[in-house]
């Protein structure tokens, strides 16, 4: 693997191999020297073109463990808004001798176009594109349910196994969701079953070629289903009652959203017994999850982000270090 | 100077001998052979009138740096085309007479084919208020196809009163159809490839309904319709349906709708970025069939010059828009004629006659799309049918290089280009310009 810009660039094999060298990783960090040496003397560039002070943070604390410089190059707007384009900052990094570059971009597709345009040779990770992938968002996910759904006493972090008969329920705004998309595919390579649920403005039109099941319900899901992992998904603020600027809401209102597709407390005892709660963050407490859901002990999205630093370093050790080896 | 073209066969069909004398086709057959004149060996070549293209982006006035008129209509005849229609959407827009024969000027001078300028049919392109479309008619531009191309007139009061506003000079009005509401930040086909990688959709739906909305108008107002690049299946069945009622109106593909597909939009490279944007393979093939059956009347380029810096971009940083002069004869004869499907004449009619008679060029001393007989101006185009030839972007004439084509293997190739009798490409190269090309 040269990059990783897509869940979709991942098959079984090796999206196992990645869970488990995670969780090899999240050992480590139990210890009271968290930091390896694996890394040392290469250079990490997060290059971040849109806020996301969580992910560049998670993704700075795994090189840093990983004994990596890190490089922050928060380039917010810098193409659109016609200032340094997107290749003249690609050939900079380049001439620094970045070895690898980890991309937020507001465009769907920047990554893809930085691992394929010859502008710079370095690998390229991708943290999140406009509406595309999210693809270590996917990993910590499944890393997630791996621990939680599939481990056993013996194997706690079920090392070596895959999500095979879980069903995991992913609610809320699919059409603009990178995690979304994400999900749908890694989850589907490691074999659970996964079911949509929105109201069918925030469902893409050409949803129906995805490796998933969609649903408008979310009650009928939840009884009807029993999930074993449930994420609720982010609502940006501008997409319910319109932009201001003449675009129409995808929803009514937030009160109507919370009603039809809120996580709250009832539907918190419909779940499960042994049902996850999931939210990749940041949360709109009131509006897709309430605080009983967000704070119930079931609620595993603390743990996401603890797990986010482990699977982090795993991809940059299989893009780094597995080339220097290759290389010895 | 005059020209015996041998051997060569008009409309692919018997081999004759064409004398192109003083402007005009002097000669066929043995009365041809007359001492003196310069002899082109055409065996095995294909003669059809020049080509006209009815949607062509010059760029000039106001970004010269991606291409001019002189540099435009050099692409356009080594594309065999004599005579291009250029679109409004400039810098200052083509909204005035002024604006008009400047650039109808700038094609008199440059001498590689005639220009026909295309006015706007609001002020600025602005859909509010109609531009001076009689002004634009009656000056020396001559002005009869009037479009905001690019955007789309969208409210359909002042596409009504422009439609029966033009009658009085028998223009008319080449619609942009795109529901603009439908499409606010569309980067591309809205379908499962959209839904997969994550672009904002530009569904079918916004060109069609605009498109029934104005076939509607026309047979109300009786006016003439004319469809810019039609992109879905369901647009062309709508066009069908308004031709059985008898509509007046026609319509047209590009040859990238023709030959490219949405699926192309994965590599993320703005250079598959284009409006209306590539559709399904669904889509493709009922443009191929409209084509053949003659519901899609013409194929016009939608040449769209960018330069490098608006392709080498991230996608939804990329400008919209593709070249296609120099290469969309020898993407109908890959699509359409190799595969049995029309013939060199159907591509004469598509390329030449019927949008020269659309744009009202098809009369008078500077006649376009005329057919290949004795008096007719000398507009003509030869065609190697068989050569196979790989689109390389950095040898094309055109300033830009935005072209989708590179790479790409395509059948049939323009060998020579005569505008009225003077060969402005000969040997598949640029010529010379008619008047030695004062402005360039």
């Amino acid at each position: 693997m040269r990059h990783l810009l897509s869940a979709a660039d991942l098959d079984r094999t090796g999206a196992i191999e990645l869970l488990d060298i995670a969780a090899r990783m999240a050992a480590t960090q139990e210890r009271e020297i968290k930091k390896l040496p694996t890394l040392r003397g290469r250079t990490v560039v997060n290059l971040f073109f849109e806020d996301s002070t969580r992910t560049r943070i998670s993704f700075e604390t795994a090189a840093k463990r990983l004994s990596a410089d890190v490089i922050n190059f928060s380039a917010k707007g810098s193409s659109v808004s016609k200032g340094e384009s997107l290749k003249d900052t690609a050939l900079t990094l380049q001439a620094m001798g970045a070895d690898a570059v980890v991309v937020r971009h507001q465009a769907s597709g920047a990554p893809h176009r930085l691992a394929h345009s010859g502008w710079l040779s370095s690998a390229i990770i991708n943290a999140g594109d406009g509406t595309h992938q999210h693809p270590t968002q996917a990993l910590l996910d499944a890393f997630t349910m791996r621990r939680h759904l599939a481990g056993s006493t013996d194997n706690p972090d079920g090392v070596g196994l895959d999500l095979a008969g879980l069903h995991v329920a992913i609610v809320g705004d699919v059409l603009h969701s990178r995690v979304a998309r994400s999900n749908v595919q890694l989850l589907h390579t490691l074999g659970a079953r996964v079911t949509l649920v929105a109201p069918p403005t925030l469902v893409p039109v050409g949803v129906e070629s995805w490796t998933c099941d969609t649903s408008y319900h979310l009650d009928d899901v939840i009884t009807g289903q029993q999930p074993d992992a449930i994420m609720m998904l982010r609502v940006q603020r501008e997409r319910m009652g319109g932009d201001g600027g003449g675009a129409t809401g995808f929803f009514p209102s937030p009160l109507e959203y919370t009603r039809e597709f809120g996580l709250d407390a009832r539907r918190l005892a419909m779940l499960p017994e042994h049902a996850i709660i999931m939210h990749p963050g940041p949360m709109n407490r009131g509006l897709e999850i309430s605080a009983d859901a967000a704070d119930s002990p079931r609620a595993v999205i603390v743990e996401q982000v603890a797990n986010g630093v482990a699977v982090r370093m795993a991809v940059l050790y299989l893009l780094l270090a597995g080339e220097r080896e290759a290389w010895a | 100077m005059s020209y015996l073209l041998r051997g060569v066969a008009p409309l692919g069909g018997e081999p004759t001998d064409l004398l192109l004398d003083d402007g005009r086709i002097a000669a066929t057959g043995r009365e041809a052979r007359v001492a003196g004149a310069t002899v082109v060996d055409a065996d095995g070549l294909v003669a059809l009138p020049g080509l006209v293209d009815l949607h062509t982006h010059l760029r000039e006035p106001g970004r010269e740096d991606a291409e001019t008129v002189a540099s435009g209509t050099l692409a356009a005849a080594v594309g065999g085309y004599t005579a291009v229609h250029a679109m409004a959407n400039t810098s200052p827009v083509a909204d005035t007479a002024g604006v008009v024969e400047q650039v109808w000027r700038l094609g008199r001078a440059a001498g590689w084919a005639d220009v026909f300028p295309v006015g706007a049919v609001s002020v600025g392109l602005a859909g509010e208020q109609l531009a001076e479309l009689g002004a634009m008619a009656h000056s020396a531009a001559r002005v009869r196809v009037f479009s905001d191309d690019g955007h789309c007139v969208h409210d359909p009061v002042l596409m009504r009163r422009a439609l029966e506003y033009v009658k009085a000079f028998d223009g008319v009005i080449a619609q942009h159809a795109q529901e603009p509401r439908l499409t606010r930040g569309a980067q591309m086909h809205e379908g499962v490839v959209s839904a997969e990688i994550g672009l904002t959709g530009w569904p079918a739906v916004a060109e069609e309904a605009i498109i029934a909305r104005d076939v509607l108008l026309a047979q109300h107002v009786g006016s003439r319709l004319h469809v810019l690049h039609v992109s879905t299946a369901g647009s062309v069945d709508l066009v069908r349906w308004a031709k059985s009622r008898g509509i007046a109106v026609t319509a047209e593909a590009t040859p990238h709708h023709l030959m490219l597909t949405d699926e192309l939009a994965r590599s993320y490279d703005p250079l598959f970025k284009v409006n209306p944007p590539l559709r399904t393979a669904e889509d493709v093939e009922a443009l191929r069939a409209g084509l053949a059956d003659g519901t899609i009347d013409v194929v016009g380029t939608d040449h769209a010059p960018h330069s490098r810096e608006d392709k080498d971009c991230e996608w939804a940083a990329g400008a919209f828009g593709m070249l296609g002069l120099e290469t969309a004869l020898s993407v109908v004869a890959t699509l359409m004629v190799e595969t049995g499907r029309m013939s060199w004449a159907d591509v004469a009619r598509v390329m030449s006659v019927a949008p020269a008679r659309i744009g009202r060029v098809d009369d008078g001393p500077f006649a376009q799309g005329r057919p290949l007989v004795v008096g007719e101006p000398a507009n003509v185009v030869l065609v190697d049918p068989a050569a196979r030839w790989t689109v390389d972007p950095s040898a094309l004439s055109s300033l830009s290089k935005n072209t989708p084509y590179g790479g790409r293997e395509l059948t049939g190739r323009v060998v020579a280009t005569f505008l009225r009798g003077h060969p402005t490409v000969l040997d598949s190269r640029p010529a010379t310009p008619v008047g030695g090309g004062a402005a360039r």
